[in-house]
């Protein structure tokens, strides 16, 4: 504890500036997640069961292509942000906090590109 | 951080049952969290008998009927006796209560009574409200202005007063922040239920003049956003405000500031 006064322990280093973007942007995907969840669900349940073939005819189409997307970039954006905020609220080593946020980003965005480029290959290979 | 079990030296252990009261009356058992800092013991739950026709309906009648009556060591902090003070907040039965307005009959079975949740206990049931109050005066709860001061008053109209309704009756019992879950794992940081309560009764008070300031020193992921609309600071004000629509508000105003 130290010396510290009880004002400038919960004074701290000051407001960051942050949480707007954050907080704005979640509630933002989460809406979005919505109608796309529905748009990208039915297309990719009538593909399951036609093996490669069907996911090939139906990502081939512009429409279905686009809401695969736009689903895939929404969802990894919002599983960033939703466990960026699990991990700030139950790990509050400084240690394990910043690497769990870095695996964090860093694995939303890999399986994010990874699932547009998948995507994209379809839509221009056929 | 997050702590699913006790420290050891924070186990609680059963305590001393203290002996029937034999005026005769309906007796009711109470269980009350012992602790003191002196002895060096583990934290113990004791058992007392209230005889009910000798006490008043209160939860505070009964702790007060048991410091005079069977044990002048229990400690615990009481003052006006009718929910204006904000002292005597406590655990009861599970949820955060005023001990001076929650009525014994409200309790099903025995009455438990602890400290409030994860706080440093001082003693009994007095927890350390240190840092609380420190979080409080960080949000400047009062007047900031810019404007010569007005030879009478900063006058302001009924609407703009009537915004206050739901904030101003605040007693700052921390009943609220100490049974929010996001306090409790990162109270340090995050400011908690009651001091964002008045942190909006100044943002939204008409007379004030330090909005943008009040707003950017709450612009943090940790001292704001911590809130998650658990909604539990809502269900156990004694008061029946609602600091969770307080905190939505402020964040409804920082997307304002944006768009």
């Amino acid at each position: 504890m130290g010396f510290k006064t009880d004002y400038a322990r919960v004074h701290g280093h000051g407001a960051a500036g942050e949480g707007l973007h954050h907080w704005w942007s979640q509630r933002i995907t989460s809406i979005a997640l919505i109608p796309l969840t529905f748009l990208f669900i039915f297309p990719f349940g009538r593909a399951l069961g036609g093996g490669h073939e069907a996911f090939v005819a139906t990502y081939s189409n512009l429409w279905h292509a686009l809401v695969a997307v736009l689903f895939i970039i929404a969802a990894f954006s919002h599983l960033q942000q939703g466990l960026q905020v699990v991990i700030e609220d139950y790990l509050s080593g400084k240690v394990a906090r910043t690497a769990a946020l870095l695996v964090n980003t860093l694995l939303c965005w890999a399986l994010g590109v990874a699932g547009v480029l998948s995507v994209a290959t379809v839509l221009f290979s056929a | 951080m997050v702590q699913f079990s006790l420290p050891k030296n924070s186990q609680m252990r059963t305590g001393k049952t203290w002996p029937k009261p034999e005026t005769g009356g309906k007796l009711r058992k109470f269980q009350i969290y012992r602790w003191n800092p002196d002895d060096g013991k583990n934290p113990q739950v004791d058992t007392y008998f209230v005889d009910l026709d000798d006490c008043g309906p209160m939860v505070l009648d009964a702790l007060i009927y048991i410091k005079t009556k069977i044990d002048p060591t229990l400690t615990f902090r009481r003052s006006c006796r009718e929910g204006i003070c904000g002292s005597c907040a406590m655990n009861i039965d599970g949820q955060n209560h005023l001990a001076c307005i929650f009525g014994m009959d409200e309790v099903k079975g025995d009455v438990k009574i602890y400290p409030l949740p994860h706080m440093p206990v001082v003693k009994d049931l007095v927890p350390d409200l240190t840092h609380f109050y420190a979080q409080h005066a960080s949000i400047k709860p009062w007047l900031e202005t810019k404007s010569n001061t007005p030879a009478k008053e900063w006058k302001q109209s009924i609407e703009d007063r009537e915004k206050l309704d739901g904030l101003y009756e605040c007693v700052m019992c921390a009943c609220c922040s100490t049974a929010c879950p996001s306090y409790w794992w990162n109270g340090d940081r995050y400011l908690g239920p009651a001091a964002l309560l008045h942190a909006y009764r100044w943002i939204i008070d008409s007379r004030d003049e330090a909005t943008g300031e009040r707003l950017d020193d709450l612009h943090d992921p940790f001292k704001l956003y911590r809130c998650h609309t658990i909604m539990n600071c809502a269900k156990t004000c004694p008061k029946g405000l609602n600091p969770a629509k307080a905190i939505t508000e402020i964040k409804k105003q920082m997307v304002e500031r944006v768009l």
